[in-house]
């Protein structure tokens, strides 16, 4: 795949990226050649519904897939032109914290309850900047600050357990930006939230994008943020991306069944030419077993265009427009 | 509520607790048949009723029950436990002069068994199926398995009659002579084998605990945290991860402490170690009661201290411990 404006060197490009779990079921492969390229100081947003494999494609950026049960089998993952898959643990430690920063889904547990906020953030300064105590904390405070926490350096000293989910999530992004890194991977970082702290968190990711240029590869179920914030989206089915492109062509044109299901889902996007509503309204059906994909389109059980190549072959990515992919025998059929 | 202000109250409930233990060891003693009196007339090889007469007066048993009690609370409160016939001593001299050797023994075993144990636990869970998860499991299983005088028994064998590389008791050698640094290489010498005995049921408990309790703390979500901080794996696991792991190890070490003091009771008798533990035991042989209620006293004096510590220690580990 390449990126959409073909000279723009990209600054992570996952190529082919297999990743696989071990499991009493036997093998489960998690993430199927999952291919994305971001640009610096875009956003990339990736949908898709509960475990099709968006968290897994964070954690195998960041050299943190769990294992054993899993292991990347296969494909490359290149920051700045730098291919993490080879790094040893110590250098992929000089990686995470300071290039790439991550938040998570879970702010009520993810920060460590026996640390200060201030102590959790200086820490990573300390690590990757060899900054000093003082230093640090004092970069710690002004973080705080700048994810409009208020009173900086009181809150500094506070116990996660002192602060609401909203502030602790502000906190996790203060600590992933603490060092300024390239990349910030968010990994659902509203769903735990309600839906104003929602608004304000999102706000807050769009402003900070702007100040300070770093990318994000945002996941998560809000179509309506990633029509909001995100320049590209990426679509996963079952481990495999099964569309992508710019966010202002998938949201408007999607080509994928799946893709053009998902967005019929959310009442205020409206796909031009307007798809038919009822028909797809909701989705029907559940999400496989990736123990036992069979040799088709995961998503052909529950696709209402499928014929019979469908449950023969995996369909590839197909270019449908210069910003826009999807892999869908339909869109072979319609092409050819 | 105030740290100080929690711990003000701690001792206060503290003393009311060690006055309770003063009032139901009296009473339980008082209750007994047989006083000292007669063990006095007995060590005479019998005596006449006025002569245990006599006897009774000098020490105050023909006074009324709560007289007598409340000469000897009274007493405690100004640091006197009454005067061992046995010993023809004051009983707060004779405990103040072996208690030393078996806080000596008492804590080191502790310390030993918390560091190792914590240590062991550690490393177990970084790998649950790998070598010394496998001896952890194994010595859980020996350690909860062997009483500790047996235990004391098979090392006394091994280390002093087969190998003799360790004394065969007491706490130090009247013939070596030398500055404070022999001295102490000495009382080390002496020390090992009792401490390694008395903390090695502990070691079992705690390196099973410190490993069930990092497993858990592993999974949590601020691990992933730590991890994708660039943290290396040394820093998550001794800082991020033992820091929440630690609280139930100081829980249970804290109550296991009455057990220990109990257990040093054993290990000081099989290894003539001279502390309270050896104190005790000739005292319930020879009936010297007073010598018994100043070892209780003092016994449980030293586990509420602990116990205030253990909570002191939980506090500073823990910041969601509210104080109150
Ligand atoms: N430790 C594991 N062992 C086996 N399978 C796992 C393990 N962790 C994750 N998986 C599988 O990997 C797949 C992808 O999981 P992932 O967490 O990436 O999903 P997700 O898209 O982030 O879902 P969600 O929206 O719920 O966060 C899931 O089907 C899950 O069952
Ligand atoms: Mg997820």
């Amino acid at each position: 795949m390449s990126s959409a404006i073909a000279n723009d060197v990209p600054l992570l490009s996952v190529k082919d990226l297999v990743v696989d779990f071990k499991t009493r079921a036997g093998n489960a492969r998690v993430l199927d050649h999952v291919s994305l390229d971001i640009k610096a100081g875009k956003i990339l947003g990736i949908v898709g519904e509960s475990g099709c494999g968006k968290s897994m494609t964070a954690l195998s950026i960041m050299g943190l897939v769990p294992n054993p049960p899993g292991k990347i089998t296969s494909g490359s993952i290149s920051l700045n032109g730098r291919e993490l898959t080879d790094l040893s643990e110590e250098q992929l430690c000089d990686v995470r914290g300071s290039e790439i920063g991550m938040i998570f889904q879970e702010p009520m547990t993810s920060l460590n309850p026996v640390f200060t906020v201030g102590e959790q953030i200086a820490e990573s300064v300390r690590l990757h900047e060899k900054a000093s105590k003082q230093a640090a904390m004092a970069r710690a405070v002004d973080m705080l600050k700048a994810v409009d926490i208020p009173e900086p350096e009181i809150r500094a000293r506070a116990y996660p357990h002192q602060l609401s989910g909203g502030m602790r999530q502000r906190v996790m992004i203060a600590m992933a930006l603490a060092c300024r890194p390239t990349l910030l991977i968010a990994d659902e970082p509203t769903t735990a939230l309600d839906a104003t702290v929602q608004a304000q968190i999102f706000d807050l990711l769009q402003d900070l994008q702007r100040d300070t240029g770093t990318a994000i590869v945002l996941i998560t179920h809000d179509m309506g943020a990633i029509a909001e914030l995100a320049d590209d989206v990426a679509v996963m089915y079952a481990g495999r991306i099964i569309e992508t492109g710019s966010v202002s062509n998938v949201l408007s044109q999607p080509q994928h069944p799946y893709t053009q299901g998902l967005i019929t889902c959310v009442p205020h996007l409206v796909p031009d030419p307007p798809i038919e509503r009822e028909v797809l309204r909701e989705i029907p059906g559940m999400v496989p077993a990736l123990t036992n994909l069979g040799a088709g389109c995961a998503f052909e059980p529950r696709c209402e265009k499928a014929f019979a190549r469908c449950k023969a072959e995996k369909p590839a990515l197909l270019q449908i427009s210069e910003s826009q992919f999807g892999a869908c025998w339909v869109l072979e059929e319609e092409s050819a | 509520m105030s740290f100080t202000q929690t711990l003000a109250k701690r001792i206060g409930y503290g003393l009311l607790l060690l006055i309770g233990v003063l009032i139901l060891n009296f009473t339980l003693i008082s209750i007994a048949p047989g006083d000292v009196a007669d063990s006095i007339a007995g060590d005479m090889g019998g005596a006449d009723v006025t002569v245990i007469e006599e006897i009774r007066e000098r020490y105050g048993l023909n006074q009324p029950f709560h007289i007598q009690l409340w000469r000897y609370v009274s007493g405690v409160a100004r640091l006197d436990l009454g005067f061992s016939y046995f010993y023809n001593t004051p009983v707060t001299s004779l405990i103040l002069e072996k208690l030393p050797a078996t806080l000596l023994l008492v804590f080191s075993s502790q310390i030993l068994a918390i560091v190792l144990g914590t240590l062991l636990g550690v490393l177990a869970a970084k790998k649950p199926n790998g070598i010394v998860s496998l001896l952890v499991t194994f010595l859980s299983l020996f350690g909860f398995a062997a009483p500790v005088f047996w235990s004391g028994i098979l090392l006394i064998i091994a280390f002093v009659s087969i190998f003799p590389l360790f004394p065969v008791g007491g706490m130090t050698d009247v013939t070596v002579e030398g500055g404070w640094f022999i001295q102490l290489l000495d009382l080390l010498h002496h020390l090992f084998l009792p401490m390694i005995t008395l903390a090695s049921i502990y070691l079992a408990l705690y390196s099973r605990l410190a490993r069930a309790s990092m497993l858990e703390v592993l999974g949590a979500d601020y691990i992933r945290t730590a991890r994708a901080k660039g943290l290396p794996q040394r820093a998550v696991l001794y800082k991020h991860a033992l820091k929440n792991a630690l609280g139930p190890l100081v829980t249970v070490a804290g109550l296991q402490f009455s057990a220990v003091m109990s257990g040093a009771v054993v290990v000081e008798t099989v290894f003539s170690w001279p502390g309270l533990g050896t104190l005790a035991l000739q005292s319930i042989l020879a009936r010297d009661t007073p010598t018994i209620m100043g070892i209780l006293f003092f016994s449980s004096f030293v586990v509420i201290v602990v116990n205030i510590l253990t909570d002191i220690t939980l506090r500073l580990i823990d910041p969601r411990i509210k104080t109150g």
